[in-house]
């Protein structure tokens, strides 16, 4: 088991190397850069700039230069479009946000998603299952464009009791509605998910056998059926776990959180290389985590993946 | 101790209601062995679930189950529980999804004398010690924190029998037992589920396609076929002169062994459409011995015989 997870760590490495040659590569093959604009600076400020960044050298050699200081200094370099900001501020600064938010969000979608799910599936074609059913539809089909409006409407507007926006250092009433808006369509597919896979693992012979032992229905349920009924769940929720603790942009300039969903967005309009590559690394890195962290859960449920992993 | 009495089960399904069992009636005496034998399909193993009160959803029973005086058809699914694996135990059919994948073969013993008997942690791994060595899993001790996918067939067949066996039930119902095993595993199977059957003196109820399979184990014989029962008898009297011309028919599909050249008959056509409840033989499309009135008649079970015709008449 140690040997795989280290073997896995090893591999992020050659990954990551491609990753970032590839994305390079082709942020440049996009018109336009990050001192383009509609009024052109003359040529002599042109130059000073480029040169100011290291962008008058061949390609190759800025690559080689970003990466070598990402490897000695663990430097992302400046941000093109934001003067005095570096990546590694921008990094610093945005990502302990959408980190808290969603990690909120996730608690929140499979705190709520997980239990709805299994007692629809207990309640199979009753009063409950359908009305958790409806519900699973209704606020998957529900944007959190309009789910966040609404949210603000209703706990800032007429109760009074969230603020509409902001952060303030991440108390939590700013953390809870950008949680729900970004978990809400997630908790939905979670819950439908766990219905599911509950239903079929109740089907199953291996709980016959359960029944046939004359155990209590609670036992059957937790010890028995909960395990294996959750494995669809944990591997839908390694990858939607990564998209919500790096954010939405729609959650962050709606709420104005200053996370890096925003800077995200603003880094792609203005060809901000350095952001854009330095979020890409994030992600992948992240992406790399949570999908082991996935594996090694499921060795943990599942005996057979334990045994094939060592 | 257990009587059957005029069992029906039915399912409603998509297409109407399937009378999978039709009025079947049987006992089952203390310390004795009742072979209940039928092709796929005659709701053999819907007998089985009955009694354990664990029939799918979809199905209406009628008739009464009882059960040392008690009706279990009218029990409720928590006084079931104390029943259950208490009382009366149950071996499926297939021992590769019969146990659960993610449990190791402790837990699934274990778990069973924790619930009924009260036992601790520590006295239920001392019984699942023992159960294991009376069903002959070597090196029991090393083994028990393995997981099913580590087992055999055999093996894995063996833990599901141990697992019937964990609080010494009175009653054992073996649903195909050994279907899903090599020939050479089957018979061990069949010989330790008789060493524990005479050594704890449990009564076991055997339900199998495989008369060959009776022979050596059953006392008594029930053959159903299309959830009615054939023909009832003492084994060593039916396979002596099977009274019906399905009995023969199954008698005629065992291999012999003294005589291995000796061609298998099949029983040609296949077995019954059970939508509608029979208003003649259910075997008639597919006998022999068939003349007009079994085509017309239901036949009642008499002197242990579901059928029109004297025995003598039958070839």
């Amino acid at each position: 088991m140690l040997n795989y997870t280290l073997r896995r760590l090893l591999m992020v490495i050659p990954t990551l190397l491609i990753l970032v040659i590839f994305a390079f590569y082709l942020m440049r093959l996009a018109p336009g850069g990050p001192f383009t604009s509609e009024r052109p600076l003359p040529p002599a400020v042109m130059a000073n700039v480029l040169e100011r960044y290291g962008m008058d050298e061949p390609l190759h050699v800025q690559l080689w230069t970003y990466i070598k200081n990402i490897i000695c200094c663990f430097d992302f370099g400046p941000s093109f479009a934001q003067k005095d900001r570096t990546v590694n501020d921008v990094i610093t600064q945005g990502f302990p946000v959408t980190l808290t938010y969603g990690f909120w969000s996730a608690v929140f979608v499979l705190a709520l998603g997980v239990p709805l799910g299994i007692i629809a599936a207990l309640r199979h074609n009753g009063f409950w299952d359908y009305t958790m059913t409806g519900l699973a539809i209704f606020s998957q089909i529900f944007p959190n464009f309009v789910l966040a409006p609404l949210l603000v409407l209703l706990f800032t507007l007429s109760w009074g009791l969230l603020p509409g926006g902001g952060w303030n250092g991440g108390q939590w009433q700013y953390i809870v509605m950008p949680a729900i808006a970004l978990g809400t369509s997630y908790m939905a597919s979670v819950a439908r998910l766990t219905r599911g896979s509950m239903l079929e693992v109740l089907g199953s012979p291996y709980i016959r056998t359960a029944r046939a032992k004359g155990l209590p229905e609670r036992t059957i349920i937790l010890r028995h059926a909960l395990k294996p009924a959750l494995l669809p769940t944990l591997t839908y929720m390694g990858p939607v776990f990564v998209y919500m603790i790096t954010g939405s942009v729609f959650v962050d300039v709606f709420f104005s959180t200053g996370g890096i969903g925003q800077d995200f967005i603003d880094g792609a309009y203005s060809r901000d290389y350095s952001i854009l590559l330095g979020l890409a690394i994030l992600y992948a890195v992240l992406t790399f985590a949570l999908t082991l962290a996935v594996d090694l859960l499921y060795a943990w449920i599942d005996p057979k993946v334990r045994a094939g992993l060592s | 101790m257990l009587s059957v009495e005029n069992l029906h089960i039915r399912f409603r399904t998509g297409d109407g209601l399937v009378h999978a069992v039709n009025d079947v009636s049987f006992s089952v005496d203390a310390g004795s062995r009742l072979a209940v034998v039928g092709e796929s399909g005659s709701g053999k193993s819907q007998i089985a679930l009955a009694i354990m009160g664990l029939l799918a959803k979809n199905a209406e029973v009628e008739g009464r189950i009882m059960w040392d005086g008690q009706d279990l058809l009218g029990t409720s699914n928590r006084e079931m529980n104390r029943i259950r694996a208490r009382e009366i135990g149950i071996i499926f059919q297939d021992p590769m999804s019969s146990l659960n994948p993610y449990m190791t073969i402790e837990r699934q013993l274990t778990e069973i004398v924790e619930h009924h008997e009260g036992m601790s942690r520590r006295a239920a791994r001392a019984r699942a010690l023992e159960v294991m060595d009376a069903v002959r899993i070597p090196d029991a001790k090393a083994r028990l924190r393995a997981y099913p996918h580590e087992f055999s067939g055999g093996m894995r067949q063996r833990i599901v029998i141990a697992m019937a066996l964990m609080c010494q039930p009175k009653l054992i119902l073996a649903d195909e037992p050994t279907t899903a095993l090599d020939v050479t595993v089957q018979a061990q199977i069949m010989q330790l589920l008789q060493d524990v059957q005479s050594d704890l003196g449990t009564s076991v109820v055997l339900i199998t396609h495989d008369l060959g399979v009776v022979a050596g184990f059953c006392e008594d014989v029930l053959v159903l076929y299309g959830g009615r029962v054939m023909e009832t008898a003492k084994t060593m009297a039916l396979f002596d002169q099977p009274g019906h011309p399905y009995t023969r028919g199954l008698l005629r599909a065992v291999p012999n062994i003294e005589d291995p050249s000796d061609a298998l008959t099949a029983i040609p056509g296949s077995p019954p459409n059970q939508h509608r409840f029979p208003v003649a033989c259910p075997f008639a499309p597919r006998c022999a011995d068939v003349v007009d009135i079994c085509r017309e008649t239901l036949p009642q079970l008499r002197d242990g015989r579901a059928c029109l015709r004297p025995i003598e008449e039958l070839t």
